[in-house]
């Protein structure tokens, strides 16, 4: 690691020695899991790097546009409309939420009993090892569950710029009428702290710039029908993962980059695993890296997963913004129906995730569904469970899944994730 | 063709060897501390073309002995299916987990739940339950056929339950009482679960607890249905996993 990157740890006020150790353990995950698997395309070598240089490269980047003026915002959530931080002429990024960190010092803040993804918020905050949260200008939180809502009122004390959002839970029109004032306040919000107005033109450049690389992944997905899959779960997963904190335009080409070649591989047949391999759609909660955990014990068990509907996948990128307005009024109007569309298992009820996942398993040719909940995560395990009848009768085995970040389960996960395989093979 | 089947679980481990689909050998051994050496100690001097590793060991074995690995779930449904050919519902209590399995009229696996991340309701949780009130695991469960339902153990987690039944003796219950309350626990929840893979009937109850009568007693009584248990319960995953291996393209 060298000097500069320490250098820019200590200003960033992170704690070195606990922050070594947690990329210490990165390095080390990454490597059994991500660079163990064969047949990787060779445009996965750009995410390797990209990996590596996680809190290397592209936090000194982030500092360098900081120099520049851009105001860096960092978010926890797919309803933080990135347009419109583009607009402001700031830059958005995913903040830490995948790993296990002061688990202790986070228990004391928050019972134990609140799911993992929260719980890994804090945990990176009080053990000082996020140096995107640290650099973040402002923060902004949104109030989607009720663990993440309350949470919030606690992180403030944490952390001097958190911006908070509210969200409606029923797509009523007025519903839609909340999103879209607080659309606006936080529009008004960016202009205030960047200092610079959003305009038709640079909310539509904003546009633009989030949809093309939506529309990358897009491409990707659809690469992913192909029997043999050209591409790992894992790999796919990394590279929805990678959306959230990489530069939009360089995003954009390296994913076109690699779907250039998984088009070759699919031309010749090629794949990541034979064509009998049993073809799984993961379905629930978010994973944020470096949480591999279900993707890894899948993958590793015989099968190949061949679509996520999840926050980090499809839910978050499946929508694209209109692009044809000209006005402000249209342009936001565009931002607030593509957000509204999100089908979060906040709202109630949630239909349209159901029929979501219904059409991916079909496109995808799943052979099962696994869903993947994090412990305490209400919305989503609740859910969970008419979800597995409403499959099971359709003869799509569903398989439910409720854990966390910790290894402890890993057997146990292990053995019924196997014999769901088994189950798929007969 | 000879055909072998190995299953290490938490707490024992059992070879079965099929000659022409009779079963040819049976041996059974604690896991210990150190499964593979033990495992090496429970197949020496015995011969097969073909073997097949499960349970919790099983990736151990398929290293150490270069073969093929399938799951508890699969194991013990083809066991089952070979033991009692009309079972729909397979339940498997071991040493550390519980599984329930529900089978389509043709023996394949329709769907299954296991429990996820700790041994409640399992034989751990009977072994020191069985512990705290002085009984030998080995007859445990004719203390508790003995015992009157007059007591309730509300806690599933062993740690919490063992509390409970410290304060059950000091309070003067009987143990014999206080067994039967334990045992009425673990059947509720293997009920529960029994009950959301949708329980169509025709039990097949497995796995090293299932030697224990009292558990199958009280699983009768709250499923109103008799409860078939094979004559060895804990080699019927040994036993699937050779009749897989015999049928293993």
């Amino acid at each position: 690691m060298s000097q500069e990157y320490r250098k820019m740890w200590e200003d960033l006020n992170l704690n070195l020695d606990a922050h070594d150790a947690l990329l210490g353990v990165l390095g080390k995950v990454y490597g059994d899991i991500y660079m163990t698997q064969k047949e990787r395309p060779g445009g996965m070598d750009y995410f390797n790097f990209v990996m590596t240089e996680i809190h290397g490269l592209r936090i000194k980047e982030l500092l360098e546009e900081k120099k520049q003026g851009r105001k860096i915002i960092g978010s926890y959530c797919v309803f933080v409309p990135e347009e419109l931080v583009l607009a402001a002429g700031a830059t958005l990024i995913g903040l830490c939420s995948g790993a296990d960190f002061a688990t202790e010092a986070v228990e004391q803040m928050l019972p134990r009993n609140t799911c993992a993804l929260i719980k890994s918020s804090f945990g990176f905050k009080l053990g000082k090892a996020c140096p995107y949260l640290e650099a973040a200008d402002m923060v902004v939180g949104e109030n989607t569950c009720d663990g993440k809502k309350k949470a919030y009122e606690s992180l403030k004390t944490l952390v001097n710029n958190l911006y908070v959002m509210d969200l409606p839970q029923m797509k009523t029109p007025q519903g839609r009428e909340l999103l879209k004032s607080e659309f606006l306040r936080f529009k008004e919000a960016l202009e205030t702290f960047t200092g610079k107005p959003i305009t038709p033109a640079n909310l539509k450049q904003g546009i633009l710039t989030v949809n093309a690389k939506r529309r990358a992944l897009h491409r990707l997905s659809s690469l992913r029908r192909a029997n043999p899959a050209p591409i790992s779960g894992l790999d796919a997963l990394l590279a929805n993962q990678v959306f959230f904190y990489d530069n939009p335009a360089r995003f954009t080409k390296s994913v076109n980059a690699l779907c250039d070649e998984l088009e070759e591989r699919i031309r010749e047949k090629k794949g990541v695993a034979s064509e009998k391999t049993p073809r799984i759609l993961v379905s629930g909660c978010p994973m944020a890296v470096p949480n591999w955990k279900l993707p890894w014990i899948v993958e590793t068990s015989g099968a190949v997963i061949v679509g996520e509907e999840s926050c980090v996948g499809e839910r978050g990128t499946r929508e694209l913004t209109e692009e044809s307005g000209n006005s402000l009024e249209e342009l936001m109007e565009a931002l607030v129906d593509r957000y509204f569309r999100i089908d979060c298992a906040i709202f109630t009820p949630n239909q349209d995730r159901e029929d979501h996942i219904r059409e991916m398993a079909k496109a995808y040719k799943a052979d099962g569904i696994i869903h993947y909940g994090l412990q305490f995560c209400q919305p989503y395990t609740v859910e969970a469970i008419p979800l597995e009848k409403v499959f099971e009768k359709e003869d799509l085995p569903f398989l439910r899944v409720e854990t966390d970040y910790s290894m402890e389960d890993v057997g146990q996960l292990k053995t019924r994730i196997e014999a769901f395989v088994e189950q798929l093979r007969q | 063709m000879r055909c072998a089947g190995i299953d290490i679980g938490s707490r024992s481990m059992e070879v079965v060897v099929l000659e022409e689909g009779e079963v040819a050998a049976f041996r059974q051994a604690e896991t210990g501390s150190a499964p593979l050496e033990q495992a090496a100690s429970l197949l020496e001097g015995l011969s097969w073309d073909r073997l097949l590793a499960t349970g919790y060991g099983r990736e151990l074995a398929a290293h150490a002995f270069s073969c093929s690995t399938i799951t508890e779930i699969k194991a013990y449904a083809r066991g089952a299916r070979e033991l009692y050919p009309s079972a729909l519902t397979v339940l498997d209590i071991g040493g550390q987990d519980c599984k329930v399995i529900s089978l389509r009229e043709n023996g394949r696996v329709k769907k299954f739940e296991m429990n996820d991340r700790c041994a409640a309701g399992t034989g751990k949780f009977l072994e020191i339950m069985a512990a705290t009130l002085g009984f030998d695991i080995e007859n445990f469960g004719e203390r508790a056929l003995a015992g009157r339902d007059v007591l309730k153990i509300n806690s599933m987690c062993t740690v919490f339950a063992e509390s409970e039944v410290v304060s059950l003796i000091s309070r003067g219950e009987s143990p014999g009482d206080i067994a039967r309350a334990l045992h009425t626990s673990v059947v509720l929840r293997a009920v529960s679960m029994l009950r959301r893979v949708g329980f169509s009937g025709k039990l097949f109850f497995a796995g090293g607890v299932a030697r224990n009568r009292c558990m199958k007693h009280l699983l009768e009584i709250h499923l109103q249905e008799e409860v078939a248990v094979p004559e060895h319960p804990q080699r019927v995953g040994a036993y699937g996993a050779a009749l897989l291996a015999r049928e293993e393209p």
